[in-house]
């Protein structure tokens, strides 16, 4: 069993505006392991930002955890009120990375120096020092000439090469948790493929533990160890990330993945989900998702769910999984997800390997005969 | 092909356009050449700074050109038009941004937001008339007639984005040019919002230009797509040829770099990355050749040779 490094325990946010409070979490438990990379998803509103800016102190004015604890490294991180208290935390043990790169970026000093002052503050190092280990950064997060652009601006920089550098800034202090928020999502596919691997490698090599937070589930397939999916300020599942895409067991999740692009039929329409996510304002009876869950029953409208395991790493928090609850079967077009896209990316690629293709062909055409 | 016998809404031949003069000309879009038919949806698909965006603003009219000619309907509409022929074409080809906050004015109405375009183009007899018509269009997108008497900032991004398309349709446009229209939004309001532009395209015979950067979303609403780099295009084929016979090494690095959201395939996915410097152009020059019909591909004649005989192979390999 791995180490748990922060844990969260029934956690609730709530936000005063204008005089009336807005639940922004709801009694949320988490365990994050050490090393692994756990990605959050969810829809905009859904908490997910929220949630983690609670491990660093930088919740808005005027938002509060009124409820729960959370623990990292012996350290009760829900007891911290001042900023002072949060120094030795924030950016030294656990960092974020945020979606948009040009406004984390000062836009008046030199990339060089927004990276060597880090150093300098948490590190104690001399100016020299840290312009050579800021280059070196520099260089294993991928810039190329990366001394010669030291003294360049954010300005004179493309957006994935900006979002690098933040990632520099991030990993100059050597952090335990990386948070990603969305750190991909204003960037070209081409580059946030590549922004991805990147992650992926400096964990490897940095050994920290990651927390990537992003609303579309295809970003998370090929680099999550374990996924929680939140919705209306709760985690609604959470398994492994072989689980949650083979064997999904909230009618959420089911949504989610079925109104993926890449499921779409040609000629037919995308599947969307019904309806708004519920206000948070108001209190939630029952389960928040069943007025727009084509499988609800009765019993969701009128009382909340537990968290039924399913696995010893996979939950979900819905009445389906009650003993006495009548079976469903996840949706068609998310059965069988593998083999599906096994055969449409075989299609993809037939020029690449075409003899290995060509045998795969005749097989089905013969299969279909 | 079913294509030839459609009729070209739009066309564009040997289109180029320029930012700056003498030293500091940068020619942004070079040597663009497609045409668009009537009721299809043409893709053009391409990295930030492609010029994706500045051919559709070309087309609208807001971007200058410096050399060829854009068609719309017979006519050729990138030079000076006379006022009548300019208010036509300003109505039949509309806009639909990116970013619904920025692009809807925060101290308008919904109401007023909708009908500007008619006040504009005098195209209603009377208030009751207009007002039927924004009502109805309102209702059409999804929204209430009750929320004409709001104001931007009091939407979600995929209702504005609602809002962005009912100002487009109620002109009643033959061509909308869809400039990354969901890129902004999650992926359970994309679904919504590109559900509706194919409604709309089935009842009234819409054509789209849909400019994007993610091929797996165009892929779904796409008749007909068009890679685009560095303000040139490098290839252009029907959708399904496009996905199974990408020939041009960028478009199978574009197509490697899609998320499959499937974790077995997507921990062993390779990502290509697409090195410009991998062709020889130093004496054979590349040209815009067509290697099977519809299928276009920017190359020089070694390459066009080599293609030829991938798509040959291929052929052979299915039969």
């Amino acid at each position: 069993m791995t180490e748990n490094i922060l844990t969260v325990k029934d956690l609730s946010v709530g936000f005063q505006v204008r005089g009336k409070e807005l639940k922004a979490i709801r009694n949320v438990s988490l365990e994050l392991h050490d090393q692994e990379i756990f990605a959050i998803v969810g829809e905009s509103g859904s908490g997910k930002s929220v949630l983690t800016k609670t491990f660093t102190g930088m919740l808005e004015q005027n938002g509060s955890i009124t409820h729960g604890t959370i623990d990292y490294k012996g350290k009760r991180l829900s007891d911290l009120k001042k900023d002072k208290q949060w120094e030795g935390i924030r950016g030294k043990e656990i960092a974020t990375i945020f979606q948009d790169p040009m406004t984390s970026l000062d836009p008046i000093k030199t990339i060089g120096s927004q990276i060597a002052e880090v150093i300098i503050k948490h590190q104690g190092k001399s100016k020299a020092e840290a312009k050579k280990l800021a280059i070196e950064l520099m260089d294993r997060t991928g810039i190329p000439n990366a001394a010669d652009r030291y003294d360049e601006y954010p300005f004179e920089y493309s957006g994935g090469m900006r979002q690098r550098i933040v990632i520099a800034i991030a990993l100059a202090c050597h952090p335990n948790i990386l948070i990603c928020d969305e750190p991909t999502t204003a960037l070209d596919v081409t580059i946030q493929a590549q922004i991805l691997e990147l992650i992926k490698e400096l964990q490897r090599e940095y050994k920290f533990t990651t927390i990537f937070i992003t609303h579309d589930l295809g970003v998370v397939a090929s680099i999550a160890d374990r996924i929680a999916v939140m919705y209306s300020g709760e985690i609604i599942e959470v398994g492994t990330c072989d689980e949650i895409f083979y064997n999904p067991r909230h009618p959420y999740t089911w949504s989610l993945l079925s109104s993926l692009p890449q499921l779409a039929q040609k000629g037919g329409d995308l599947y969307s989900i019904p309806g708004t996510p519920p206000s948070l304002y108001k209190d939630i009876e029952g389960d928040a998702f069943a007025p727009r869950n084509p499988f609800a029953m009765k019993v969701d409208f009128e009382a909340e769910p537990p968290m039924f395991q399913v696995s010893p790493t996979h939950f979900a928090k819905t009445w389906l999984l009650d003993p006495r609850a009548p079976r469903v079967e996840k949706p068609a077009l998310i059965q069988n997800l593998h083999e599906r896209f096994e055969q449409t990316l075989v299609k993809d690629n037939q020029l690449d390997q075409d003899v290995k293709v060509e045998e795969n062909l005749e097989d089905e055409e013969h299969d279909r005969k | 092909m079913t294509v030839n016998k459609k009729d070209v809404l739009l066309s564009l031949r040997d289109l180029e356009i320029s930012f700056g003069e003498g030293k500091n000309k940068f020619v942004a879009v070079q040597d663009v050449n497609f045409d668009i038919y009537r009721g299809e949806t043409f893709s053009l698909v391409g990295e930030s700074g492609s010029g994706k965006t500045t051919i559709g603003r070309a087309i609208l009219g807001i971007n200058p050109t410096s050399n060829g000619t854009i068609t719309f309907n017979g006519t050729q509409i990138n030079k000076k038009l006379s006022h009548h022929q300019e208010q036509d074409v300003s109505r039949k080809i509309q806009m639909i941004f990116q970013d619904p906050s920025a692009s809807l004015n925060e101290r308008a109405t919904i109401d007023y937001i909708i009908s500007e375009g008619l006040y504009n183009f005098n195209l209603f007899d009377s208030e009751e008339d207009r007002l039927q018509k924004v009502t109805q269009i309102i209702e059409e997108v999804g929204l209430l007639p009750e929320h004409l008497y709001r104001y931007p900032h009091e939407f979600s991004g995929g209702q504005r984005q609602r809002i962005g398309i009912a100002r487009a349709l109620i002109m009643q446009p033959e061509l909308v040019v869809a400039d990354e229209p969901i890129s902004a939004l999650d992926v359970s309001i994309r679904a919504q919002v590109l559900n509706l532009l194919k409604k709309f395209q089935r009842e009234s015979n819409l054509t789209y230009l849909f400019i994007a950067h993610d091929l797996s979303v165009v892929h779904f609403i796409s008749d007909r797509i068009a890679v685009i780099r560095n303000g040139r295009i490098l290839e252009l084929a029907e959708t399904e040829e496009l996905f199974n016979n990408p020939l041009h090494p960028y478009t199978q690095a574009l197509l490697s770099a899609v998320p499959i959201p499937d974790p077995k395939l997507a921990r062993e996915k390779k990502l290509l990355v697409y090195d410009p410097k991998m062709h020889d152009y130093s004496v054979d020059k590349p040209s815009f050749v067509e290697v099977k019909p519809g299928h276009f591909i920017y190359a020089n004649a070694p390459e066009e040779e080599h293609y030829r005989q991938l798509l040959d192979e291929q052929a052979q390999g299915v039969n």
